[in-house]
């Protein structure tokens, strides 16, 4: 599909390694990757929510706050979609990043007070009750599942719609998508664990977008496996005959 | 009309033009601009017509419909020339008489004049109107002479002599050294120097780059540059022409907001003309200059105004901003350099290149050059587009050219800056416009809206405005931007309904604070500055909100209730027949009763009373 | 359905995915609102993902996803608007109609919403009917707007 990768950062990798520090110790990385897998790789506690290692950087969160001094410009930004550049000065931790996360966690457990991750998160940052109006949606717009089903499954069943405090996530018309494969991919990457994915019989029910499919069972073991839609979208994908798709991964090994 | 080849084409046709043309001629200018349209423009254009071919007076009169001439609180306008007469609230009724005695004969009808408000002496020229004396149009003042539709009015100006300037006496390396010495701050809102811009675009590695025009002029309050698009297209076009040859850009584009159905009609017009003149298209003016625009229509969404939302849009996605780590000029459109400006920053450059930088930096403050045009709106006598010099002090433009509060009321804020602004106050009204006095004041120059306030504008309800505006408008990514704003925006409807409680201003602050600093674009990071601008100079009138349940300047519905003067009432009846939930009641002929119970304050009693008898209380 | 309407649209700007937000401009002008067929047609003709096409239509004001009236009133609140008291003439036009900015009268004869700033201040405040603009707005004057409108419509026809 010719949108998948419209969105993609703009930003480069380059080839050359480069020099910074995080609070204070030195650390060698490649120019342009991103800031937070750095910090993270190297052992720094750094809060995050709308970042995968294996998704484009969207910096919806923005939990991950760092600051960063570049020349004698210091400035608060996120860490996740920030690329590394040579001399930078990262500080992980300091009043205004601690005042400015304190903050983000207490608007997001207004409008999610009964989500365990952000019940967490309140716990560790001393946010003991919000003083705004509790709302109690599960999900934080994140972007998760939207990217991981845009960028990594490739069929963008789910979008973003609307703006502004009108924004949600779902499938268009907010109906039944009917190019969800039912592969669950939202449903693992979700950190809120809102997008619930139930079988019974021979279905299975992505429950949040109302997606149900029929599963196939395994032509030797006879367990479901994976739903026929999903296994129809594979070989027409990889141009794989459909028969290997009779054999579930277990029997086919 | 075939192509220009060269530049002897261009002035040959220059001086046939001028030539043509029969400087004793009279020409009735009438502004046709989207305001003036909207007073009824059309018809008055329509009946001069008719009557021009009536009476046979072709070859003696031409009607010549204009873009914004700026004094739009006296449309529909129309300036006489050669002798600039100036007759103001034209209408269709009038345009016989302005024939017959204006053009036939050669008399002046003092009823269309403006009247000095002071002297009460009738004004006969355009240029001895106080509102038009103290401004300095050296961009905005082609606006009244030419047909914006018709480039061989450009051209009779002097149009496009920049661009041959450029081409032929200058190189790319000497448009940008003059640029930067005319210290052009970008008009759009954050002031950055264009010049500089403009060289680290053409410095960034890549074959193609991009100029943009950003005329997605969302601040509401805020019309200068549709009216430059509208009246004066080909000043935009040339100096985007002049940008891309310096740049080293083949491809332009302009944005344009898609409420603005006249402006996008007109630059369209002129793209055209200029591709047929030859003045767009491959080997401009046959040199190796190739450079072609297109015209983009935004989808209604004041974020597209943010560069990388704009780029986004253009590319068809939806309007997200992204983070400017590595700069638009870098990797911008397609991941392009690209180089956006504002419309009224591309309009200087034609002027600064003819001109010169040493005469445009004679204009202005030290750190602010050249003109800029402001939208002076709301409480104020004389709304319309003005063009001052950076460095006038708002007050000049507020009493001086603004002609003050009407009815008598007293000043109270002017809000500049648009959403991303903020309210100034009284006490700095003797403050010198420039970029970074207005920034030290907490608002900023924006794109030039000027909203005037008067005591009966509530601050918070002010802010409560543009918050909403803002919650509406967040493209709802960044979680600071999208929750932080709602729960602002939701405080402050607290606050003016009557549910105010202590510390609600300072949760306001804290929370601004974390908007403004943690949020990804510049719509999120100013977007507290409506609160914190109004909290800073007017806490007062929060604290009374909060604390005393008053809304001092009886705005807010739920703090105010509406009563009738038993003195004063004459028992008419209005009011009573015009409430919409029959909570006015009374005999004919004797003083009339709100029931409060029923009132649901919209204010219709109190507007339509001919006797001043219902009060807010 | 048929679709020729739609293909000519997307002839014009040669079924390129760049040219989305203008197909769509073209679409809403032409039939009022973007029926959902219409945008699956597009997505598939654009070989993009109706998420993709859903998510644009959604996130610009100037598209609707439900049929608009047959007049179409906007009420501007720009701020020049708003201090010289837009807000209560929007609030009686809302009460008049019976419907709220951004909704459709159950008659499918108005359709009601709110504009950020038209840029003809000095008239405000403005409400602009099927295009054309009535400036100096106040409460008294919307009946008679209305009345003029209703009155209008029925001579068209």
């Amino acid at each position: 599909m010719k949108s998948a990768n419209l969105m993609q950062s703009t930003l480069y990798e380059g080839e050359d390694m480069v020099t910074i520090t995080i609070d204070g110790k030195k650390i060698e990385a490649k120019e342009g990757e991103m800031l937070l897998p750095v910090a993270l790789d190297n052992g720094f506690d750094i809060p995050h929510l709308c970042y995968h290692e294996a998704l484009s950087p969207y910096g919806a969160c923005r939990l991950c706050l760092v600051e960063v001094k570049k020349g004698n410009r210091t400035k608060l930004t996120t860490s996740c979609n920030y690329p590394v550049m040579e001399g930078i000065e990262v500080i992980t931790d300091s009043e205004n990043i601690r005042r400015a996360r304190k903050m983000v966690v207490e608007l997001l457990l207004a409008r999610s007070p009964n989500v365990p991750i952000i019940k967490k998160l309140a716990e560790r940052y001393g946010v003991t009750s919000t003083r705004f109006k509790i709302e109690n949606e599960d999900c934080i717009l994140c972007g998760l599942c939207e990217r991981v089903c845009r960028e990594v499954v490739g069929v963008s069943a789910i979008t973003f719609m609307g703006r502004g405090d009108k924004r949600e996530v779902g499938p268009p018309f907010k109906i039944e998508p009917e190019v969800c494969i039912g592969c669950g991919a939202c449903v693992y990457i979700c950190p809120t664990d809102c997008i619930k994915l139930e079988e019974k019989n021979d279905e299975r029910t992505i429950v949040r977008w109302n997606r149900t499919l029929r599963m196939r069972r395994c032509k030797i073991c006879g367990e479901k496996f994976a739903p026929w839609f999903q296994l129809e979208y594979f070989s027409k994908l990889t141009n794989i005959p459909k028969d290997f798709f009779e054999v579930c991964p277990n029997c086919r090994k | 009309m075939s192509k220009f080849l060269s530049k002897q084409d261009l002035e040959e046709y220059r001086k046939k033009i001028i030539n043509s043309r029969d400087p004793n001629k009279i020409i009735i200018a009438l502004c046709g601009d989207t305001g003036c349209q909207a007073y009824g423009a059309n018809k008055i254009a329509d009946a001069f017509r008719k009557e021009i071919k009536a009476k046979n007076l072709q070859d003696r009169v031409e009607l010549k419909i204009t873009g914004c001439h700026g004094f739009c609180e006296r449309g529909p306008l129309i300036v006489i020339y050669p002798k600039k007469i100036f007759y103001q609230k034209v209408s269709e009724k009038d345009v016989s008489e302005i024939i017959s005695e204006s053009v036939v004969n050669d008399n002046v009808i003092e009823r269309l004049l403006y009247v000095h408000p002071e002297t009460k002496e009738p004004i006969v020229k355009e240029d001895e109107v106080p509102f038009y004396n103290r401004q300095q149009k050296i961009i905005s003042g082609m606006n009244s002479v030419i047909d914006p539709t018709n480039i061989d009015d450009y051209i009779a100006i002097g149009g496009y002599s920049a661009l041959e300037k450029a081409l032929f006496d200058m190189d790319p390396d000497s448009i940008i050294e003059e640029v930067k010495k005319a210290n052009l701050r970008g008009r759009g809102g954050g002031g950055f120097p264009t010049g500089v811009k403009w060289e680290s675009c053409k410095n960034a590695p890549g074959d193609i780059h991009y100029v943009i025009c950003n005329a997605d002029e969302g601040d509401p309050g805020a019309y200068m540059d549709r009216s430059l698009l509208e009246g004066n297209p080909h000043s935009v076009l040339e100096g985007m022409m002049i940008g891309a040859y310096a740049i080293g850009s083949s491809e332009g584009y302009v944005y344009v907001r898609n409420e603005y159905p006249l402006a996008v009609e007109n630059v369209n017009i002129a793209i055209k003309q200029a591709r047929e003149y030859g003045l767009l298209g491959e080997n401009i003016l046959g040199t190796d200059f190739s450079f072609d625009i297109k015209v983009t229509r935004g989808g209604g969404a004041f974020v597209c105004g943010e560069s990388t939302a704009l780029m986004a849009s253009i590319e068809g996605l939806w309007g997200e901003p992204r983070a400017k780590h590595i700069h638009t000029v870098v990797s911008g459109l397609y991941n392009k350099p690209t180089n956006l400006n504002n419309v009224e920053t591309w309009a200087n450059v034609p002027l600064i290149i003819n001109k010169g930088a040493d005469w445009y930096s004679k204009i202005g403050t030290e750190n602010s050059k050249g003109t800029k045009i402001f939208s002076l709106v709301g409480k104020v006598n004389n709304t319309g587009l003005v063009e001052v010099p950076m460095g006038i002090t708002l007050r000049e433009i507020i009493f001086d050219i603004g002609g003050g509060i009407p009815n008598g009321k007293k000043f109270k804020a002017v809000q500049t800056g648009g959403p991303s602004g903020g309210c100034i106050p009284e006490e700095y009204l003797d403050t010198p416009v420039d970029f970074d006095r207005l920034t030290e004041l907490g608002s900023m120059m924006g794109s030039g809206g000027m909203i005037v306030m008067d005591e009966s504008t509530c601050m918070v309800d002010v802010a409560r405005y543009f918050l909403n505006f803002l919650k509406d408008e967040s493209c709802g990514k960044c979680t600071t931007c999208r929750e932080g704003i709602k729960r602002m925006y939701e405080i402050l409807t607290d606050i003016t309904e009557g549910r105010g409680k202590e510390g609600d201003i300072e949760l306001l602050e804290e929370l601004g604070w974390v908007v403004a600093n943690a949020s990804l674009c510049g719509l999120g990071q100013t977007a507290p500055n409506p609160v914190l601008s109004t909290i800073r100079y007017f806490r007062d009138e929060y604290e009374a909100h909060i604390k005393e349940k008053r809304c001092p300047a009886k705005v807010c519905k739920a703090l105010i209730r509406y009563e009738i003067d038993q003195e004063k009432c004459t028992g008419c009846g209005r009011c009573r027949i015009n409430c919409p939930v029959e909570a006015i009641s009374g005999e004919k002929k004797k003083p009339h009763i709100i029931d409060q119970e029923k009132c649901i304050k919209c204010g219709i009693c109190h507007e339509v009373c001919k006797f001043d008898a219902v009060n807010i209380i | 359905m048929d679709f020729s309407n739609i293909d000519r649209i997307l002839d014009k700007y040669d079924r390129s995915p760049s040219g989305i937000i203008r197909i769509l401009q073209d679409v809403q002008a032409e039939l009022n609102y973007l029926p959902r067929d219409v945008l699956k047609y597009i997505a598939s003709s654009l070989s993009v993902p109706l998420s993709h096409v859903y998510r644009i239509a959604t996130f610009y004001n100037a598209f609707s996803l439900v049929p608009k009236g047959k007049h179409m009133i906007s009420v501007c609140l720009g701020t020049a608007c708003h201090v010289r008291g837009a807000p209560k003439v929007l609030e009686k036009i809302e009460r008049e109609l019976g419907i709220s900015p951004g909704e459709t009268t159950e008659d499918l004869e108005f359709s009601l919403e709110t504009v950020n700033c038209l840029g003809a201040c000095a008239l405000g405040p403005i409400v602009v009917v099927d295009g054309e603009y009535n400036g100096e707005m106040n409460v008294s004057k919307v009946d008679e707007l209305l009345k003029k409108i209703k009155q209008g419509g029925e001579i068209n026809e």
